[in-house]
């Protein structure tokens, strides 16, 4: 009997999972149909760099039919909700598709207007949002006109999507004041709910050491309430103010309205429940989930997608072979942080091991928590990966699922986990 | 790892002073707890939010964020900041002995 396979989303997550599956499942096995309202892929991790004119925006956006292998359909179309109850999903119009297996990969979505006058006057002329692509093309032009004065970035509240890049925003905008010769005519303010640069300890002090030296004055606990766009305010709900003179706001995130509209899906903020090491849904045994739109406890991004399709693959074909699940997911999560100047970070880290400092293990050996320029050149590279690694759901080697325990220096006693250490 | 004495029992607290077993926490210790954060009366609505972390934690294995209290608890977050100065979602984490939330990273 041939299974139905339904993929909410044809993004980073989506896409890779339909991929693995595709490659281990027969045809005749199951048929995969990922559906998505539109057919722009957008490499995300490339809207960082558009403000600062160091990307060309049209290069970010491929077609999402053109990332499929053979064999998975693509149905462009809107979902209005999923009925539990008949394993449907019900379309835009009222067509219904019916499942055997559900994938939720239909990611976060940007709510500024959650956030009390942040669309108000102000908004898009001198309050911005490097996190969607118009925000980031209107920013390029208000940057390269920018000829000194306040510049606030600052996290509505948590969880957003890939909670580094603000960070990097502020490195990349020191950098490129500094290029132009203004850095001295440029205020630069993080503000961040978080009681640090970032939200673990060792990464934290060496993100706010690196905001410190570059002269990026840190407003941490700073939850925003309201943005006063035409008075140029932050104001925080426990009443304190932040002035500026053009702010990059990352929007309050929550997940899909299609998943509030489907009675039991998801949780108060539109994310779906998801056991965070099978990555099946808390709703129903059939559905499982990838990607942003879950509410585990890792980072809302892409590298996190990456790791966790190894183990979605495997527990959908276990499930539909009514085999228990792999509960193997550990909260693998990889990323690059730019710091300017053709310099990057990297950070490694899982559910149950911090960022710490050491070096990725491999032939690169690539440093972590320090600034180095392989880093830089990683996450150019990355990009390529990306399209031709990533998508189509290959393994990157050296960089598997479960996070490498060798080469990071335990917190607090200066040792380093030897090679080949037990993960 | 430390300890702390709440109404005449010592419990297990991390060090900023989070409880790190929920089971050892009893009502009767909340205010002794919020005193010691400068909240000098616990009022009903407090308490609102309390249970509200109480039940929330036993549910999920972690407390709300804030801006899921100010969805989900019939609190406001512009009230949850008047009741909770500072923080609410971490202040009423520590007052109802739950692990600090895990927030997001």
């Amino acid at each position: 009997m041939r299974k139905r396979i339904v993929v909410l989303g044809g993004g980073t997550a989506g896409t890779l999972a339909a991929n693995r599956l595709r490659r281990l499942l027969d045809r005749d096995a199951a048929e995969i149909t990922v559906i998505d309202p539109d057919d722009a892929h957008l490499y995300q991790p490339g809207l960082l760099f558009v403000p600062f004119g160091l990307t060309r925006p049209s290069s970010l956006t491929r077609p999402r039919a053109r990332q499929f292998r053979d064999g998975v359909t693509f149905l462009r179309a809107a979902v209005d909700r999923v009925d539990l109850d008949c394993d449907t999903v019900v379309l835009a119009g009222g067509a219904p598709v019916r499942y055997d297996v559900l994938i939720i990969a239909t990611g976060a979505r940007l709510i500024p207007e959650e956030t009390e006058g942040l669309t108000g006057p102000g908004w898009m002329e001198k309050v911005f949002t490097f996190y969607s692509f118009d925000g980031a093309v209107a920013l390029e032009r208000v940057l390269s006109g920018f000829t000194g004065g306040r510049l606030a970035v600052a996290v509505m509240d948590m969880p957003v999507k890939c909670p580094v890049a603000p960070l990097e925003f502020c490195f990349l905008a020191d950098a490129y004041f500094r290029k132009r010769g203004i850095r001295g005519e440029v205020d630069l303010t993080y503000v961040t709910p978080l009681d640090g640069a970032f939200t673990k300890p060792v990464a934290s002090r060496e993100l706010g050491g690196l905001l410190k030296d570059k002269g990026i004055s840190l407003v941490t606990e700073f939850n925003t309430g309201e943005v006063d766009g035409a008075g140029g305010r932050l104001i925080s709900y426990d009443g304190r103010e932040v002035p500026f003179d053009l702010a990059v706001v990352v929007p309050l995130h929550g997940g899909q309205a299609y998943v509030e509209r489907s009675p039991g899906l998801g949780d108060g903020l539109g994310f779906v429940p998801t056991d965070p090491r099978t990555l099946q849904s808390r709703a129903r045994p059939n559905v499982f989930v990838i990607g942003d739109a879950a509410d585990i406890p890792a980072s809302k991004a892409g590298s996190v997608a990456h790791f966790e399709g190894e183990v979605l693959a495997r527990n959908v074909i276990r499930y539909l072979a009514g085999r228990p699940l792999d509960a193997g997911f550990d909260g693998h999560t990889n990323c690059f942080i730019e710091s300017g100047s053709g310099k990057a970070l990297l950070i490694d880290f899982n559910y149950d091991t911090e960022p710490l400092t050491g070096h990725f293990p491999g032939p690169a050996g690539l440093p972590l928590l320090r600034q180095s320029r392989l880093n830089h050149l990683g996450k150019l590279a990355f990009s390529w990966l990306y399209w031709h690694v990533l998508l189509p759901g290959r393994e990157i080697p050296a960089v598997r699922s479960p996070m490498p325990a060798a080469g990071k220096h335990q917190a607090g006693t200066g040792a380093t986990a030897p090679a080949g250490s037990p993960r | 790892m430390s300890t702390a004495t709440y109404a005449g029992t010592e419990v297990a607290v991390n060090d900023e002073g989070f409880f790190t077993d929920p089971g050892q926490w009893r009502e009767e210790m909340a205010p002794q707890i919020a005193a010691a954060e400068g909240i000098t009366e616990l009022t009903g609505q407090h308490w609102q939010v309390i249970r509200f972390m109480r039940h929330e934690y036993k549910d999920k294995g972690t407390g709300p964020t804030v801006r899921a209290l100010g969805k989900t608890s019939g609190v406001t977050v512009k009230e949850l900041y008047r009741l909770f100065p500072k923080g609410p979602a971490k202040l009423a984490a520590k007052i109802a002995g739950i692990p600090k939330p895990r927030g997001c990273i």
